[in-house]
């Protein structure tokens, strides 16, 4: 899969998966080009948040995944998932302190998601889910990944987070060139966001509508 | 010393029965249990009893062997049946036993061998009664601290993950519980320790009292057989919940709580 980009260059595939396989999954093949965002819709239990967390291998499964043309076996585990970043429908947090979660406890830039700096006094429990739910985007672009997956990135969040999540992402994806399977129910934000989208049902990818 | 006769323990026997009546009264529901239990007290206890003649009257290293591996096997399953939630396949079993045997068998050899001297070194008299109150002891401390690291990686699922997630290795991600595993382990004995003498006179040092020996004898040999416990059972405790650590991850560094039963 070979497209020409706004720059003139060749663009190649960034993420490839060949026929993952996994409980209640599949086989699913799908290829992303870097750069492109692809929507991921379907009704609840049809294998979205499974295949996500295959590609993130986090789950067993059968078939082949790469990263720009490297096969995934040639990552050690943590360089694979720094690399290929899943960020899970809900967030969750191992430490008291909201910069315990970020590397090197750099603190992030707060301003495009509109938190305040004060989310760095408070304990996490505190925080409300959405406010949570935006550090937890913060705290996975910290390790500036080349694939983003994202669960239901916006689900808690107000109309003008959404809005300001939408725009980040796509700062993001459009400076680092990385690929990205949004996860969503809301038709409306596919249209915003995505280059194409793929319905799954059964575990299964029904049909590529471009 | 003073010999106990039938009738003596028939007294003792007769308060349990009082007891079991008691709980049955005020329906706790545990009468069964209780009585099967004491029951289980006299059977097993004259048998050990049996055998611990037969072994002390032909002093050979085969039986003491064969002694010690028949408790090591009932240790490993009682640490298996302890685990609300173990590792299929026989790795509770397996991991279980494991760490008790490198830790339990080293500090009795070691504590036989160079602290007590008796020659031969294998002398039932001591090394069975020694190797009994280690591994009864580690046994404890290995089967909460494995219950312990099983069930906080399947309540913590989310967590561990959330850290795989970012790229953290799957031995850091579970760091925390694996020290709060082990220290759960550790508790009992270290409590046993801070209070000996003071709230509770520990069993051996009693028995060896009654028994007529000089109270500071006792003493020693509690201090002693204290230390090796202790030894024992954080030894045990920590190469158990080493080797759960690393069975709950692949080698793909993936949370396998399908390995759990």
């Amino acid at each position: 899969m070979v497209v020409a980009c706004c720059f003139g260059m060749i663009e190649v595939v960034c993420v490839e998966a060949k026929d993952i396989q996994s409980a209640g999954l599949g086989p699913v093949t799908l290829a992303i080009d870097s750069g492109s965002c692809t929507g991921l819709t379907g009704p609840s239990g049809s294998g979205k948040t499974r295949l996500l967390r295959c590609l993130a291998d986090l789950d067993c499964h059968e078939g082949d995944v790469s990263l720009n043309g490297a096969s995934r076996e040639s990552f050690t585990p943590p360089e694979w998932r720094t690399q290929v970043g899943l960020l899970p429908a809900e967030s969750f947090w191992w430490s008291e302190r909201v910069l315990d979660h970020f590397p090197y406890k750099q603190k992030p830039e707060l301003d495009s998601l509109d938190l305040s700096p004060v989310v760095f006094e408070q304990p996490l429990r505190q925080l409300s889910s959405g406010q949570r739910q935006r550090l937890a985007l913060l705290r996975l672009l910290a390790n500036q990944p080349k694939v983003l997956l994202l669960d239901e990135p916006t689900a808690n969040l107000d109309q003008d987070n959404i809005m300001r999540v939408e725009a980040l992402i796509a700062a993001y994806r459009n400076q680092h060139r990385c690929c990205v399977i949004w996860v969503t129910h809301d038709r409306a934000q596919l249209e915003r966001v995505a280059d194409r989208s793929l319905t799954m049902a059964n575990g299964r990818l029904d049909g590529d509508s471009s | 010393m003073i010999l106990l006769s039938p009738l003596d323990l028939a007294l003792a026997a007769i308060l349990v029965l009082l007891a079991a009546a008691l709980t049955h009264w005020m329906r706790v529901g545990e009468t069964r249990p209780l009585l099967i239990a004491a029951l289980r007290t006299v059977v097993q206890l004259l048998l050990i009893g049996y055998v611990l003649k037969a072994v002390f009257g032909n002093v050979h290293w085969l039986w003491v062997t064969l002694l010690a591996l028949v408790m090591l096997i009932v240790a490993g399953r009682e640490v298996t049946v302890r685990q609300s939630r173990r590792f299929s396949g026989g790795w509770s079993l397996a991991m279980g036993s494991t760490s008790m045997f490198v830790s339990v068998f080293s500090v009795t050899v070691l504590a036989l061998t160079v602290v007590i001297d008796a020659s031969p070194w294998y002398t039932p008299q001591y090394a069975i009664p020694l190797l009994g109150m280690i591994l009864g002891n580690t046994m404890n401390g290995v089967s909460l601290g494995l219950d312990r690291l099983t069930q906080s990686a399947s309540d913590k699922r989310e967590i561990i993950e959330a850290q795989l997630m970012l790229g953290h290795r799957a031995q850091d991600a579970i760091a925390s519980i694996r020290t709060d595993s082990i220290r759960v382990g550790m508790i009992p004995i270290i409590n046993a320790m801070a209070a000996a003498g003071l709230v509770s006179l520990p069993g051996m040092m009693t028995g060896q009292i009654l028994a007529g020996s000089d109270p500071v004898e006792a003493v020693k040999y509690q201090i002693l057989v204290m230390f090796l416990i202790a030894a024992g059972t954080i030894f045990g405790t920590v190469s158990a919940v080493w080797l759960g650590s690393r069975r709950l991850f692949d080698e793909r560094q993936r949370l396998r709580l399908d390995r759990l039963i």
